[in-house]
């Protein structure tokens, strides 16, 4: 570590998800293939249901037509506080880190895929075949990322190699890090259009995401839901609900 | 109870010796098509090293197929072993004594398949999982997380496999020296020294005895751990909802139960047609273990039918999506039924039929049957257990299995049969001490106009 500045907290990442403004355009499933090296999912690894999205766009239909309407909700690793894939995993391949990252050590995991079987979410890929890549690709891999072999899991990072990095060039600029830095958010989150991903550190009260889970996860105003809640995995990814004006207004809600 | 017929042991030790000492003729062919299934698999083992996970059914969301299926599944006919050696043991049921060694060595080498079809195979990168299954590095400070039921799960399979390794070690020791005694040569310098030096002073048989009950009281708690351990690799988990169960570890133990005790009977019917030992194992025998049997289905089926309550009773989404899949969803309906019938309602009202008890084909049948229920069993528990059809409509998934994954679990089930057939080549399948011992028990002499046992019970 080159850091020279004394921190006071550690970090906690976290993101805030508004499902309202998702207009499911995937930028952000392909800003996160390209950054951490994923394979290009083929046709032929969809219909082996086998493909590996560190974040996808799910897309629900609601009504019968003409009356449709798509509902988008991106889902990644929640990098839950109380993650169920952790415990499970015999070789401590995957773990919580100081900063409230779920972690995966691909050196250690031995592919056992108890975490993948554990984990709610769905969010957690096997490394089914050997990655590959086409000739024209080959130059776009990211030198900051590993490139996993088959065997293994892997799963969203929340970008890690881009905390790493940005907190090693302030540790050595003598800068702090910024809230919303463009070289510090992850991927996805810089893809995105419409502004519906928004990633910052939960333990700065100041930050974007400590603001709007402030505002949002108030019992009564708020559209703030953490998935599947009722697990009691806690995670670190807040999602705002749709602003449904069709709905019937509740007096609680 | 039983009818006797008398035996000297001069003709105990010639029929008993018979596999070892002469070689039946279909004892080399049926080997060698062993041999061919095994390597079959191991090739199939190899393409799968070579390519890639990949080459099997799994998928996402079902990341566990017919390897963890044929695991639960071996473990749970190893259950045999411990239930009719250290059990029937310890209650003195007169009957285990022909069955106790097959049982032993049926329980080593479906724990060696079981240990192949999960962590060996099962693994993404199987070279690995050595540091997982056998104590850790600790040079390097790499701990393993015993938090998993993972690592609950092969220490509690080697466990048992180095118990009933020993177990039949010991039981061994006296037939040996039986053999050692009839044989020449260097043959004679390998059992010799497998022997020990038997040579059966009161003292040598005192140890070996008291060798035997200790080890049989030692292994009881295994006889609780082993599934129940497994059971947790399901139960634990919150991914799975429907697994979360705490009815899990018994209902797995009395499955395990259910089918090891059936897999003995098969075993019997079978030594009973190829060994023509009906001397030793009667229709008497056969009848004690299908009165086991209904009384183990029995107890099984309330545990079966207590599981399904518990599921019901909550009326929790992910509870009746699964139940909804095992029940009306086809190909799970259909096995589901074929499940009940074969693991219960077929055998179970046959047994009560002193005529289907005593009939060798009725019993294979039957007894067959009901490892086919329960092996559908864990097929249905795990394959729509992991198809989770609850939150996420977007990932739903089935499962079948490739024809990489039927070839390795086919190469299980034949060095189970391998593993059988090499060992009544070297050692005897029936343990000729302890029917000897057996008939001791049952001589009688008359004092006065008093009939009763010659000797005393251990």
């Amino acid at each position: 570590m080159v850091t020279t500045q004394e921190k006071k907290t550690e970090e906690k990442w976290g993101m805030v998800i508004d499902v309202d403004k998702c207009i499911g355009c995937q930028a952000c499933v392909v800003a996160c293939q390209s950054e951490n090296n994923i394979p290009v999912n083929e046709e032929e690894h969809f219909n082996q249901r086998r493909p590996i999205q560190w974040i996808r766009v799910e897309r629900y239909w609601e009504g019968e037509f003409p009356d449709v309407k798509a509902r988008f909700i991106p889902i990644m690793c929640q990098h839950c506080d109380n993650a169920p894939c952790e415990p499970v995993c015999p070789v401590f391949a995957t773990y919580h880190n100081s900063q409230g990252l779920n972690v995966q050590v691909y050196n250690r995991c031995i592919g056992t895929r108890f975490c993948a079987n554990n984990c709610p979410y769905h969010v957690r890929f096997f490394n089914f075949w050997e990655p590959s890549w086409p000739e024209s690709l080959k130059n776009q891999l990211n030198p900051d990322v590993t490139v996993r072999s088959r065997g293994i899991m892997e799963k969203c990072t929340f970008c890690i190699q881009r905390i790493r990095r940005t907190e090693r060039e302030s540790g050595r600029d003598g800068n702090e890090l910024k809230d919303g830095d463009r070289a510090l958010n992850t991927a996805c989150v810089n893809a995105c259009p419409t502004d519906t991903l928004v990633f910052g550190d939960f333990n700065n009260p100041e930050s974007r995401v400590s603001k709007l889970r402030k505002k949002e996860m108030d019992d009564h105003h708020g559209r703030g839901y953490k998935m599947l809640d009722e697990l009691g995995t806690s995670p670190n990814v807040i999602y705002l609900k749709k602003v449904d004006k069709e709905a019937k207004e509740s007096s609680t809600h | 109870m039983q009818e006797h017929t008398q035996l000297t042991q001069r003709q105990i030790n010639e029929d008993l010796l018979d596999t070892v000492l002469s070689t039946p003729r279909w004892w080399l062919p049926a080997t060698l098509v062993a041999i061919l299934v095994f390597l079959i698999g191991a090739s199939a083992f190899g393409y799968m090293l070579n390519k890639g996970v990949g080459v099997t059914g799994l998928n996402r969301p079902v990341f566990w197929g017919f390897f963890m299926v044929n695991f639960v599944f071996w473990i749970g006919i190893s259950h045999a072993g411990i239930m009719i050696s250290a059990i029937l043991r310890l209650t003195q049921a007169e009957w285990r004594r022909p069955v106790t060694r097959a049982a032993e060595v049926m329980t080593v080498f479906s724990l060696m398949s079981a240990l192949m079809a999960a962590p060996l195979v099962h693994v993404g990168r199987p070279w690995r999982a050595d540091l997982w299954v056998f104590p850790y590095d600790f040079a390097r400070g790499i701990w393993v997380n015993i938090r998993s039921p993972f690592i609950w799960d092969p220490s509690a399979v080697m466990t048992y496999l180095t118990a009933s390794t020993l177990f039949v070690l010991v039981c061994l020791i006296p037939d040996l020296a039986v053999i050692r005694d009839r044989t020449k040569g260097w043959v004679r310098a390998i059992y010799s020294i497998l022997s020990l030096g038997f040579r059966g002073t009161p003292r040598q048989w005192k140890l070996q005895t008291v060798a035997g009950i200790l080890l049989s009281a030692l292994v009881l708690p295994v006889f609780v751990s082993v599934h129940s351990i497994v059971s947790w690799d399901f139960a634990a988990q919150i991914g799975p909802e429907a697994w979360h169960s705490t009815i899990f570890a018994p209902y797995f133990i009395i499955g395990a139960i259910h089918s090891g005790v059936s897999a003995v009977a098969t075993l019997m019917v079978i030594m009973m047609w190829v060994f023509k030992w009906d001397k030793y194992i009667t229709r008497d025998h056969l009848d004690s273990i299908a009165r086991l049997l209904i009384i183990v289905a029995t107890t099984w089926f309330f545990f079966f039918f207590l599981e399904w309550v518990f599921a019901l009773y909550t009326l929790e989404d992910p509870e009746i999506a699964m139940r909804d899949l095992q029940v009306f969803q086809w190909p799970w309906s259909g096995m589901f039924i074929v499940f009940l019938i074969t693991a219960y309602f077929f055998p179970v009202p046959m047994w009560l039929f002193k005529k289907v008890r005593r009939s060798l084909f009725w019993m294979f049948v039957t007894t067959i049957a009901v490892n086919i229920g329960m092996w559908l069993e864990r097929f249905l528990i795990i394959v729509p257990g992991l198809m989770r059809r609850g939150h996420f409509i977007f990932d739903w998934g089935s499962y079948h299995p490739s024809i990489i994954e039927i070839l390795m679990v086919a190469a299980t089930f034949a060095w189970v049969i391998l593993g059988m057939l090499l060992f009544t080549k070297v050692f005897p399948l029936i343990p000729l001490f302890d029917v000897k011992e057996g008939m001791v028990f049952r001589d009688e002499i008359k004092i006065g106009r008093r009939t009763i046992p010659a000797s005393i019970r251990e």
